[in-house]
Parts: C-alpha cells; structure tokens; sequence
C-alpha cells in the first residue's frame, strides 16, 4: 500500500476481512460495525459503532484494525460514534446464514418489536425446528441466549434481537 | 448561571454514576448467584452497565474538556463527587432485594431513557437508543422474578414482599428534579423526570399486583445522592472499587 494512493475503497476492502472475535464466521463488515472510512493527512480514519455497550471485543475489533493497517503501513486512527445507534437489522442476511450455519440461531426478526415477546420461539438452527424453549435468556456473551430445541433435544445459542 | 456544556457535563456525569455504581453492585453477586442462569444474566446486566458508564463518562470527559479519561471519572473521585441516585448504591441483601431494586431502577430507565432518546443533544439521543435495548432485557428479567419470588412459596413472597418495602423509600428521589435537570429539561435536552412517575407507577403496580405483593407506601422518601450526600455503603463500596487504581495509577480499562 505505501507509495499508492490512499483509497477509502481500498481501506474498507482490507478491513472487510477483520472477523468479529465472539464469531469468527462473521466479518465486523458483514454485522455493520464498520461505517465509514476517511483518509486524512495522517493515513486514515476509521468509523466504528459499538454493537453491544459493554461487548469485551470492542477493545479486540480497534486493536486488530489498527495491527491490519499498521502492517500495510497505513497510519490509523478508530473512532467510535454512537449515532445512529446499531442494531441487529444491521447484520447482512448472507452473515445470518453464515451464523446459522456455525450454529448460532441469527435474530430472527426486526429490533424495533417487542423483542421480549418475540422471542419464545426461535427455528433451531440444527433441524429448523420451533419446538424450542429457552434456557437462559442469557449465555456466554452478551449478546446471547441459550435455548433448547425440543426436537432434536440439542441446546444452541440465539443471537438476541437488539 | 452555567452554560449548556457544563449542564450537559453534570447530566452525563451523574447517568454515568448510576449506570457505575450499580454495574459494581451487580458484579457482586459473580459466582454467588442463586442458580447458574442467574449468574449469568447478573453479570450480563453489570456488562451492559459498565458499557453504558463508559460511554457517558467519555462523553462528560469530552464536555468538561479539562483532559480527565472516563477511567479519572470512574476512579479518581471522592464520595461526595458522586452524584447517583441512592437506589443503586443500596447493597444486594438477599436476591429479592437484588430482583427488587433492579425492578425498581430498571423500570426507571425503561421510561427515562425512552424519553431522552428525544434528546436534541445528538451524543446522548444515540446513547439513550442503545441503552434501551439493554435496559427492556433488565426490565423483563427482574419482572419475571419479582412475580416468580411474590407468586411462590410462603418464605419467597414473604422475602419480596419485605425488599419491596424496604427500598421502597428510595424510589422518590429517582423523580427529583434539580436546576440543571429543570435547565436541561426546558431546552429539550434532559427528560422531565416529574412526568414519568405516573408511568412508572402504573407499570411497578401492574408487576406487583401480578405477583400476588401490595405496592408499598412511604410517608418518608429519603434524598440526597444527587447532591454527593450518599448513604454509609457507597464510601465502602468505592474503597474497594477504587483500591486498584489508587493503588497503580494509570491502570487501564
């Protein structure tokens, strides 16, 4: 990259590759972190929104973008912007799939519903079933539930609606 | 007559306060919940909270523009530069006074932060929309176990009933209105805290009634955290929490 002019498209090609730490399946483009790329004088700036407030691999997502561009020699800065606020429509269907394939049951419907209600019974992501029920309605991250499917009697994680 | 900066400053100071110091109640109960689930979702809640700190920490550092980090905020403060309300501060006593405290604050930020997503402060409206994704997850959880607890055994009911009563005292001050809330209020960037109380209400009776407990009644509502005046644990509480940073200075988040 040093000595080629420096492209907003090229960064965020690049950084379409940073995997969110929690899920690896996905990219932090794919789920919608990442917003905007801008060059400066200094290299580039890069437009991060926080998924969940407390989520661990915020810290992990800043510190990976800026070791991928360090090691293109790109100079960066990560600046978070809260507004507008992201939620889960953000996540692209092809990272749904991709989830639901890893095993993780992607949200299943709108953020802006009631998402209490909405969420008795999410499709196992296994065998499909909505014979499901929930354990917990929070699992080993933040982000998570834990379920049980009544069908295949397998436990799996759902990605909350947020 | 302070400007708007400084008013919005204090503001996010003290939701940041709350947020804070009832994330670190929450951290408390880590491996001591009552079940694993509970441990779990405990500990979720308490995550959420410290991201919700940080962030208007951050912010309020932004706004005072004197240099302090949000850890100078969480860290490098006196009991009496605190300004949360008393509620979040109370200790956990036993898990109904956990689950009613968390019914009673939560239900709060449920009708605050709906209404400071309105904020024609951009920072705060942003924030206020994220909050309360987090804060309706809280809300249905300690509804649930204020119901399970009231509509339970003899003892369960009795120990709600009991938590109910005794925190009870510490709900008013959650609707006071101080200047800079009247200032910020009339500019339409804070909330009108008066005008959710009835709201509230109906929503904390509704769950009361559900879980077979009577609303509780004080003639007496006790004050003060809004104005750095705390109760005897916060002193306590921060001992603890602040111990590491005072102790190594400029340890990181």
């Amino acid at each position: 990259m040093v000595g080629e002019e420096l492209t907003k498209h090229a960064v965020m090609e690049l950084l379409s590759e940073i995997a969110d730490p929690e899920i690896p399946v996905v990219s932090i483009a794919e789920i919608g972190m990442l917003r905007d790329v801008h060059i400066t004088d200094e290299g580039c700036e890069v437009i991060i929104t926080p998924t969940y407030t407390g989520c661990p691999a915020m810290g992990i997502i800043e510190a990976d973008i800026k070791a991928l561009l360090d090691s293109k020699g790109i100079n960066s800065k990560v600046k978070l912007v809260y507004n507008p606020a992201w939620n889960t429509d953000w996540i692209t269907d092809e990272a749904k799939e991709k989830m639901r394939r890893y095993g993780i049951a992607p949200p299943e419907h709108s953020s802006c519903g009631d998402i209490v209600l909405a969420e008795a019974h999410i499709a196992c992501p296994q065998c499909g079933s909505k014979n499901t029920e929930v354990l917990s309605r929070y699992g080993a991250t933040a982000c998570k539930a834990l379920y049980k499917c009544n069908a295949c009697k397998e436990p799996f994680e759902y990605f909350k609606c947020h | 007559m302070k400007d708007t900066k400084q008013l919005t400053y204090e503001y996010a100071l003290h939701l940041g306060d709350n947020a804070w110091v009832l994330s670190h109640r929450l951290a408390e109960w880590c491996s001591n919940g009552p079940i694993l689930e509970e441990d779990l979702a405990i500990t979720n809640f308490a995550l959420d909270l410290i991201g919700r700190a940080q962030g208007l920490y951050r912010y309020a550092a932004e706004l005072e523009g004197k240099g302090r980090t949000e850890d100078d905020l969480a860290y490098r403060r006196n009991e009496r530069q605190y300004y949360n309300n008393l509620l979040t501060e109370v200790p956990n006593g036993n898990f109904a006074t956990t689950m009613a405290r968390q019914l009673y604050m939560s239900t709060f930020e449920y009708y605050f932060y709906s209404a400071l997503m309105n904020s024609k402060d951009e920072t705060l409206a942003a924030l206020a929309a994220k909050t309360l994704k987090e804060v309706k997850y809280h809300m249905a959880h300690a509804s649930d176990w204020v119901v399970r607890l009231g509509d339970g055994t003899a003892e369960s009911h009795y120990k709600m009933q009991e938590a109910l009563n005794d925190l009870w005292m510490y709900t008013g001050e959650l609707f006071e209105m101080n200047e800079t809330d009247a200032a910020l209020a009339e500019q339409g960037i804070g909330v009108d805290l008066a005008k959710l109380y009835p709201e509230w209400q109906q929503r904390i009776t509704e769950v009361i009634t559900n879980a077979t407990l009577t609303l509780p009644y004080a003639e007496y509502m006790q004050t003060g955290g809004r104005k750095g005046v705390h109760t005897e644990h916060l002193g306590h509480m921060l001992c603890e929490m602040q111990y590491l940073q005072r102790a190594y200075p400029d340890a990181k988040w």
